[in-house]
C-alpha cells in the first residue's frame, strides 16, 4: 500500500441495517475499503447483494449504521446536512443509470445547476457550462431540451455535470444500464479520458463486463461483504470475445 | 483537486444558500417549460377568484345603481331580482358560496402541487446530489406555486371583472356607464388579487416542506 496521502476514501468496518417491519435486513455486514487517489474502481455484485447501499454510502447520500467512511481524511458522519451538501457540490459528481437530467432545463442549463449550486452567478456558470459541454463533445447541442437528443448525448451531458465543479470523485451508477453496446463504449471511454484528464478518481456500480477492463480494481460484494478484492492484472475479463476489442 | 493533504471536519465549509434571485431564474425554466401543466393546477384559481371578483363586483355596481333611486332603474333592478329595499345586508348564501369555492381552490392547489412533488422525486435526489439545500428545493417548490397562484388571480380577476360588467350592462343597459362605482370596484378587485395571493402562497407552503424532505438518495430510484 502507498503513502496514506494517496487514500482518497477510506471506508471500515461499513454496515447498515434496514428496519423491514419487525425484522432486520442486514444489507451491510462490514465493509473495509481503501479507494486510492485517481483510481478507477468498479463495484460489483448481484441485486440484493448491498452493493447499491455500499455505494451510496461511498457517495455520501446514506449514514452507516456502524463504521465510518472518510473522504480526504473527513469522516463523513461528523458532518452537518450543509457540510455534506458542500462535499456533494464540491467534491463528487454523480452519473446516474437514467441520466436524470432535469427534463425542463436544456442542455446547458443543467450543466450550469452545480455551479449555481457552489455560488456562481448563473451567466458564469453558463459560460463554464457550455465550455465543459464542448469538452464532451456537445457544444452544438447546449440549448437542446434532454428529451431532444439521444440516450448517449443524454449521458454526456450528465458527464459534463458531473464534471463542471472539477470534483475529485466520480460517483457512476450503472452508467452504461440504460445504453446499447457501443455508446456504452463511448460512455467507458469518456469516463476514462476524463479520468485522464482530471486526474479523478472514479467509482462505478456496474454489471457491465466493458466496464471492467477499464478498471484498476473492482470490488464483489456478496451478502453484505466485500467477497474479493481485485487490482489490475489480478482479474481476467474476457471482453475480447464480446466484439473484438477491448477498452483501457 | 489534486494531492490534497487530509483535512478536518472544521475545515468543511457549510454549503451557502443561493439567493432568492438566482432560485427564481432557475425555477423559471421549469414554470416556461410546464406551461400547459400549469394552466391545469392554474383553472382551478382562476375560476374561484373569477367568481369571487363577479359576485363583489356586481354588488357594487347593483348598490351604486340602488343608490341611484331612479324610478325606470328600480324595475330594472326589481327584474334582474335586487331588493332594493334590503339595503346593504350581504347574501349568507352567497358569503357561504364564496368561501367553498375558495377553499376547494386552496385545496385544489396544494393537491397538484403534492402531486407534482411526487412526479418529481427523483429530479429533487437529483439537484441535492449537485449540492442544493433543503432551502432551495422549498423556495423553489414556493417560486412555482406561487407563480401559478398569482397568474391565475389575475386571470380570474380579469375575467370575473368582465364578465360583471357584461352582465350589469345587459340588465341595465345605459344607467351603469352613468352610475359605475369605479372607485369600489377597484377596491374589490384588489381585496380579489390579495385574497387569491395568499391562498396560492398558502397552498405552496406544505407542498414546498414535503417537496425538501427527499433525500439525495432518491436520485437512484429506478422507476420513471
Amino acid at each position: 500500500m502507498k503513502a496514506a496521502d494517496d487514500i482518497i476514501i477510506t471506508a471500515r468496518d461499513v454496515t447498515k441495517v434496514y428496519q423491514l417491519g419487525a425484522e432486520e435486513v442486514h444489507a451491510l455486514r462490514g465493509i473495509s475499503l481503501d479507494v486510492r487517489r485517481g483510481e478507477y474502481l468498479s463495484i460489483l455484485g448481484p441485486s440484493g447483494s448491498g452493493k447499491s447501499t455500499f455505494f451510496n454510502m461511498v457517495g455520501g447520500l446514506d449514514r452507516p449504521t456502524s463504521g465510518g467512511i472518510s473522504v480526504d481524511g473527513c469522516n463523513l458522519q461528523d458532518l452537518n446536512q450543509k457540510q455534506l451538501a458542500w462535499i456533494r457540490c464540491h467534491k463528487m459528481g454523480y452519473i446516474f443509470q437514467s441520466f436524470n437530467l432535469i427534463q425542463t432545463m436544456t442542455a446547458v442549463e443543467n450543466v450550469s445547476l452545480p455551479r449555481i449550486f457552489a455560488g456562481e452567478s448563473p451567466a458564469k456558470a453558463r459560460a463554464a457550462a457550455a465550455e465543459i459541454l464542448e469538452m464532451v463533445g456537445l457544444g452544438h447541442r447546449l440549448t437542446h431540451l434532454p428529451s431532444q437528443v439521444s440516450g448517449g448525448q443524454q449521458q454526456r451531458i450528465a458527464i459534463a455535470r458531473a464534471l463542471v465543479n472539477r470534483p475529485g470523485i466520480i460517483l457512476a451508477d450503472e452508467p452504461t444500464g440504460n445504453l446499447d453496446l457501443h455508446t456504452g463504449e463511448e460512455i467507458i471511454q469518456l469516463l476514462a479520458d476524463m479520468k485522464k484528464q482530471f486526474g479523478i478518481t472514479i467509482i462505478t456500480a456496474t454489471h457491465d463486463m466493458k466496464m471492467l477492463s477499464a478498471s484498476d480494481t473492482v470490488v464483489w460484494i456478496k451478502d453484505g461483504r466485500a467477497d474479493r478484492i481485485a487490482r489490475k492484472g489480478e482479474f481476467e475479463v474476457a471482453i475480447g470475445t464480446i466484439d473484438g476489442k477491448t477498452i483501457a | 483537486m489534486n494531492a490534497q493533504p487530509s483535512i478536518t471536519n472544521a475545515a468543511i465549509p457549510e454549503q451557502r444558500q443561493v439567493s432568492w434571485a438566482v432560485s427564481f431564474q432557475v425555477s423559471w425554466a421549469g414554470i416556461r417549460r410546464r406551461f400547459f401543466r400549469s394552466l391545469i393546477t392554474m383553472s382551478g384559481v382562476v375560476l374561484a377568484i373569477a367568481f369571487l371578483t363577479y359576485m363583489q363586483v356586481m354588488n357594487d355596481i347593483v348598490r351604486a345603481l340602488v343608490r341611484a333611486d331612479d324610478a325606470v332603474l328600480n324595475v330594472l333592478l326589481q327584474q334582474a331580482g335586487v331588493d332594493i329595499y334590503a339595503g346593504d345586508a350581504p347574501d349568507r348564501m352567497m358569503v357561504l358560496l364564496i368561501v367553498l369555492s375558495l377553499l376547494a381552490c386552496l385545496v385544489g392547489i396544494i393537491n397538484s402541487m403534492l402531486m407534482s412533488v411526487t412526479e418529481r422525486i427523483k429530479e429533487i435526489g437529483t439537484l441535492k446530489c449537485l449540492g442544493a439545500l433543503d432551502g432551495f428545493i422549498v423556495r423553489s417548490y414556493f417560486i412555482e406555486s406561487s407563480v401559478q397562484g398569482i397568474a391565475g388571480t389575475v386571470l380570474g380577476c380579469l375575467i370575473g371583472l368582465a364578465v360583471a360588467i357584461a352582465i350589469a350592462t345587459t340588465n341595465y343597459h345605459g344607467y351603469i356607464a352613468a352610475n359605475l362605482p369605479l372607485l369600489s370596484i377597484l377596491r374589490s378587485l384588489a381585496m380579489s388579487l390579495g385574497i387569491g395571493t395568499l391562498l396560492s402562497v398558502m397552498a405552496a407552503i406544505l407542498p414546498a416542506y414535503i417537496a425538501a424532505r427527499k433525500q439525495p438518495v432518491d436520485a437512484m430510484r429506478v422507476e420513471e
